[in-house]
């Protein structure tokens, strides 16, 4: 594949900020989804520990870091995930938890909901798809029917309502070798379908292209697919994604305390370099806020079209 | 076939405005604002693409706007159903050019 990600960007790609502070809690997951860039799934055993919680509770208190990010794996799943969340809703930030939807209506579980209500927690839900067939290709069957089930439930609480302030985003990812299509005729074609077929609601639709990494590298690879990805992704290059890419405003934690760029860079063991720390345990803000970035051909699944970033397009 | 129709020459209709700039220009813009959601979606354009593409049995748009409708989440009945609009289109072109044939055919015959 030519050009790489280096010869395409004039400059190193510099953080200008940390804007978004994402903890990832750990690998496990009740699912184990076909596009999964984290290769989560019910035998991983990676698990943040409560010192490192801990010390990113503190980060969190003496810095005014506004966004804070959840994300597994199944954050769920993570026995000290209550307590987590309480800690980080007293810093009174914006409070993002990633679910996959279906461990809500889990036994043992379905509290969850109530835990996120109080606490004001903005739910992002993975929906890939529309057609219950190819979301439940993509995560599992009866996947698709449990979701529309979950986002009842938020629905009912006030998740996803326009006269309410809690809320509730979904996540489409493509189900197989291609790109998403544009965020704004996705959206509302999600909204429309939701709500005329399932009777259900939501705020924001976040696209996210697929990376060519974890457990979607594997099926690319499988299905002979992963040039042909790799070469729609290089020609589809955006400078101006390249410009509001989500690494330059975002932390990303490992459930080891490691600090990465990105989820993608942690699921690569790129971790932050270029002499910034590289742990939470040496956190520096100055230095972290405006660290040169490891970037790799992966990059290219951020900067192709609109864009792609944790909270969906970037440039459209 | 194979060898006039290369899968990565689809890559190159970025330069299909080599020795006549202006006009390849020109030719963007319009694909542009042609392609673009307006009064139709950006999901009836696709479809409406993909059946041109099927039917002047175009690979590189065939690909292409296959390609385009997955992303925007149209699912593989609603093109085929398209597919069918340009099937039957295309049938009845044929079958109503034979009114020529008839034509002759009644001219000619004793």
């Amino acid at each position: 594949m030519s050009p790489s990600f280096a010869d395409r960007v004039s400059s190193p790609l510099m953080a200008e900020a940390i804007g978004i502070f994402q903890v990832n809690l750990g690998y496990r997951c009740n699912l184990a989804c076909r596009h999964c860039h984290v290769n989560a799934g019910p035998l991983r055993m990676e698990m943040m520990s409560k010192e490192v919680m801990e010390q990113c509770l503190r980060i969190l208190e003496s810095h005014s870091i506004p966004t804070i990010d959840i994300t597994g794996g199944s954050p769920e799943m993570h026995p000290h995930i209550r307590w987590f969340i309480t800690e980080c809703a007293a810093l009174k930030r914006r409070l993002l938890v990633r679910t996959n939807g279906v461990i809500l209506l889990e036994k043992g579980y379905e509290s969850f909901i109530d835990l996120y209500t109080d606490n004001q927690v903005e739910v992002v839900v993975s929906l890939p798809h529309l057609d219950p067939h190819v979301t439940n290709r993509q995560r599992g069957d009866g996947v698709f029917q449990k979701l529309i089930e979950a986002i009842c439930r938020l629905n009912a609480r006030g998740y996803g309502q326009a006269d309410s302030d809690l809320i509730l985003d979904l996540v489409h990812n493509p189900g197989g070798a291609y790109l998403p299509g544009s965020q704004a005729a996705l959206e509302a074609l999600y909204r429309h379908t939701l709500l005329h077929k399932h009777g259900v609601t939501f705020n924001h639709l976040f696209c996210i292209t697929n990376m060519p990494i974890g457990r979607y590298r594997d099926y690319l690879w499988k299905t002979d697919n992963y040039e042909e990805y790799m070469a729609a992704l290089v020609n589809a290059f955006n400078p101006a994604a390249l410009g509001k890419v989500m690494c330059k405003t975002t932390l990303s934690v490992a459930w080891d305390g490691r600090l990465y760029d990105c989820d993608f860079n942690q699921m690569l063991g790129l971790p932050v370099c270029h002499g910034a720390p590289s742990h939470v345990s040496g956190f520096n803000l100055d230095e972290l806020a405006h660290r040169r970035i490891a970037t790799g051909n992966h990059c290219f699944g951020c900067t192709a079209g609109t864009g792609s970033s944790c909270q969906g397009e970037v440039a459209a | 076939m194979a060898d006039y129709y290369e899968k990565k020459d689809l890559e190159d209709f970025g330069n299909i405005g080599e020795y006549s700039p202006e006009l390849g220009k020109k030719y963007f813009e319009y694909y542009g604002e042609a392609m673009k959601a307006g009064t139709l979606t950006e999901r009836e354009k696709a479809l409406i693409a993909l059946v041109v593409a099927t039917t002047q049995k175009c690979p590189y748009c065939i690909d292409a706007y296959t390609s385009q409708c997955l992303s925007l989440g149209i699912s593989r009945e609603e093109m085929m159903e398209a597919e069918h609009v340009g099937a039957a289109m295309v049938a009845g072109i044929v079958l109503a050019h034979t009114t020529q044939m008839r034509k002759i055919i009644k001219k000619k015959e004793m």
